[in-house]
């Protein structure tokens, strides 16, 4: 797949669907994971000999399981709502890329071996044995789908994909073929903690590196506490936010913020990573193993609330699984959401005037949100429905005097992924990365030509790292991506705190 | 009695065993399993009723559908919608006396048939012409809407140009309802509408056709958005908890 040379897609100068080019992203798919990455995992090291009976009778499994792998195998008409709204199938016309495409390759497998129809009439109702070359089309296109659930908000059915492409990287795995990046990542972890495989000393390190930064900066005494028992509140964070650009900005925003409330917060080395890649290889068991690390850390420090950082999918599995996954959290300060997002929270603070902010630090950006699509279509913030996309809004309004919105079918739930989601972000996929970023080129572009905007903020650490590599391929400088923290950060009027 | 009463009444039978208890296998398999995970295509409703509501928008306006692609929704609005009508115009010819708003709707429903055959040619056509939806088509979603189209164009041909004894058809009907069988009228074109009616029934609960209690049973549609406040674990979860359990 990592061909050196392809050609990043021109902006179309009206939304037209690509005419289909079949079989344009066939390939051998990304890396392909070694047995140390998937044993920490339990998963068989390499494609076990018996791969057909394995995969059938997982799919078995799964399918009892998760109704709504039944019902989205069972429910599809075919009617082709969904087949232009994918953006890797905007930006590389392979057909495959059609979510129902992406569905079928295991809806096939499905119809021949778990359904009546398909077992008597295979070439009637598009059913299919497994073979190795199916194999290796599910490696491939599952691992061309960023779970980014805008499929689903436009089925009839509700069928999501994601969901779909879960359950396939999971039969993967479990025969022995996962995939390098999500899997590496994951042991990682395990082993020390977070995807970056950052160790204490080194975090430590890193953080007081920061606080120095931050002092040379603005003359304040800023902390970025790490491991401190008995701090108020537990941050969990992407690790990203540790060293990447623009990431670390949002991070210098945050330990901003709660200086200038004076809550006592802290930082965990057990659990230094927010992002839990658990939920890209569709694994309950390593979901949830790797959420327990935040309770466990949350337990171990004896914190009262536990906040998210700026990080897309960790804040769907946050919001919506953590409970679950983890809980329940009864030893936390009920009066709180458990967990709560750092944009709820820095968001309350504006609404009741806790932070002095100076609007005209961030006048040399205009600014447009990037609605990242794990937030916008798999969780929620505040207390009302859509209150994701409200949040972040009115919070970079309240630090900036310039703030434009994205084309209205761009943004919102209708949001596209910056191309890079669900356990894609690594350079053996780069073309499907550049490719998949067409649509949310496009529509920056749009505001870009029309308002002047300069900037695009965001509150995911995958977007943010995708598109300060992508960028480049469609005419914009790296640096045009920005933390919506970092605009807090460059807003906040500091104050030595009395605590 | 001839041969053809026999058979359709039999038919009958068969395929409304077939209906009635593939779909109650299907319904009960997916209540059954559970939905391990919160997973409500956001922004979801926040209460009971305002997931009732959302699943009643899909259902009766195809609102999904209707932000995705304006052609789909109009063809298949014009189908399911025409086909309700049609439906219930038929139940005059299983009761009796016939209900009085069943009487009223008869006009509506004669003509409604054309606007079924509409939607039904819309959305073929559309699956031949349209590059990416015909990619996506297997055989038997080509058929399917031949076969509606069979029933949608004999019923009308029956309404509208070569009548069937329909008093003859409905004792017929109420015969077989009431296990007292009576002769079947022979019009060629009555025994092809009633054929494609009794397939429709017996392939319904093999087919996507499920889509019908499916849209029902969605997790990204039918569940509440409340991960934070209600703690949601399935069965089969709740096992993997046993061993940590003192971790907590």
């Amino acid at each position: 797949m990592a061909k050196a040379n392809f050609e990043t897609p021109a902006f179309r100068s009206y939304p037209v669907i690509p005419i289909l080019k079949p079989g344009v992203m066939k390939g051998e798919g990304p890396f392909v994971a070694k047995p140390h990455m998937q044993e920490p995992l339990g998963y068989p090291g390499e494609l076990v000999e018996n791969w057909q009976e394995v995969a059938i009778s997982k799919m078995g499994e799964l399918l009892k399981k998760y109704r709504s792998l039944r019902v989205y195998l069972d429910a599809c008409v075919k009617c082709g709502a969904c087949t232009d709204k994918c953006h890797y199938m905007i930006g590389t016309a392979d057909p495959k890329n059609m979510p129902v495409a992406r569905q079928d390759l295991l809806r096939q497998v499905y119809r021949r071996y778990f359904t009546l129809a398909g077992k008597l009439f295979p070439k009637l109702v598009g059913a299919k044995d497994l073979t190795k070359d199916v194999l290796d089309d599910w490696y491939n296109y599952y691992h061309q789908c960023s779970q980014c659930r805008r499929c689903s908000v436009f089925c009839p059915y509700g069928i999501d994909t994601a969901d779909i492409s879960m359950a396939a990287r999971e039969i993967l795995d479990s025969v022995g073929k996962g995939q390098k990046y999500c899997n590496e990542i994951i042991s990682k972890v395990y082993k020390i903690g977070n995807n970056l495989g950052l160790p204490k000393p080194a975090l430590r390190n890193t953080l007081e590196g920061l606080e120095e930064d931050i002092k040379d900066d603005t003359g304040v005494d800023v902390r970025l506490p790490l491991d401190e028992v008995g701090a108020e509140v537990l941050v969990i964070t992407p690790s990203a936010d540790f060293f990447a650009e623009p990431h670390i900005d949002g991070l210098i925003g945050y330990a901003k913020v709660f200086h200038q409330t004076g809550i006592s917060w802290t930082l965990s080395s057990k659990a230094s990573e927010a992002a839990n890649f658990g939920m890209f290889i569709g694994s309950y068991e390593n979901m949830r193993s790797i959420a327990m690390r935040i309770r466990e850390a949350a337990l171990d420090l004896k914190v009262k609330r536990i906040i998210f950082g700026e990080c897309g999918h960790a804040w769907r599995v946050a919001y919506s699984f953590l409970n679950t996954l983890a809980g329940p959290f009864d030893f936390l300060d009920q009066r709180y959401p458990i967990p709560q997002h750092i944009c709820e929270f820095t968001y309350d603070l504006i609404q009741k005037g806790a932070l002095k902010i100076d609007k005209s630090a961030n006048d040399h950006h205009k600014v447009t949100f990037h609605d990242s699509c794990n937030v916008a279509r798999g969780s929620r913030m505040g207390n009302m429905p859509g209150g994701q996309f409200i949040i972040p809004r009115e919070i970079i309004k309240a630090c900036c005097n310039y703030y434009y919105d994205m084309p209205a079918d761009t943004i919102h739930d209708q949001t596209y992924c910056c191309g890079g989601g669900g356990g894609l972000l690594t350079d053996d996929l780069i073309e499907l990365r550049v490719k998949g970023a067409l649509p949310r080129m496009e529509s920056l572009k749009h505001v870009v030509d029309n308002f002047g905007v300069t900037h695009m903020a965001a509150i995911c650490a995958i977007c943010k790292s995708q598109f300060a590599k992508v960028l480049p391929y469609y005419g914009f400088k790296m640096d045009q991506i920005v933390s919506v923290h970092q605009l807090v950060s460059n807003a906040i009027v500091l104050e030595v705190s009395e605590f | 009695m001839g041969f053809w009463t026999a058979f359709y009444a039999l038919s009958f039978y068969i395929a409304t065993l077939i209906l009635a208890g593939g779909l109650a296998y299907k319904i009960y398999q997916y209540a059954t399993t559970p939905a391990p995970l919160k997973v409500p295509t956001m922004p979801a409703p926040t209460t009971t009723g305002g997931v009732v509501l959302r699943i009643l928008s899909e259902v009766i306006l195809f609102k999904s559908l209707f932000r995705s692609n304006k052609w789909i929704w109009l063809f298949g609005m014009m189908f399911h919608g025409a086909l309700w009508v049609v439906l219930l115009r038929h139940l005059r010819y299983f009761i009796e006396p016939v209900w009085s708003w069943v009487v009223l709707i008869q006009p509506f429903g004669k003509y409604a048939g054309f606007v079924m055959l509409i939607g039904l040619i819309g959305l073929l056509a559309r699956r031949i012409f349209v590059e990416r939806i015909r990619y996506i088509s297997n055989p038997s979603d080509y058929l399917m809407l031949i076969l509606l189209l069979i029933i949608g164009g004999s019923g009308a041909m029956m309404s509208f140009v070569i009548h069937t004894d329909i008093v003859q058809f409905k004792a017929f009907m109420l015969g077989i309802m009431y296990f007292d069988w009576q002769s079947i009228p022979t019009d060629s074109i009555l025994l092809v509408h009633l054929a494609a009616v009794i397939l429709l029934m017996i392939v319904f609960p093999f087919s996507k056709l499920l889509h019908a209690p499916g849209v029902f049973f969605s997790p990204s549609r039918n569940q509440i958005d409340n991960a934070r406040e209600k703690r949601h674990v399935a069965a089969w979860a709740l096992k993997l908890e046993a061993p940590s359990a003192s971790s907590s």
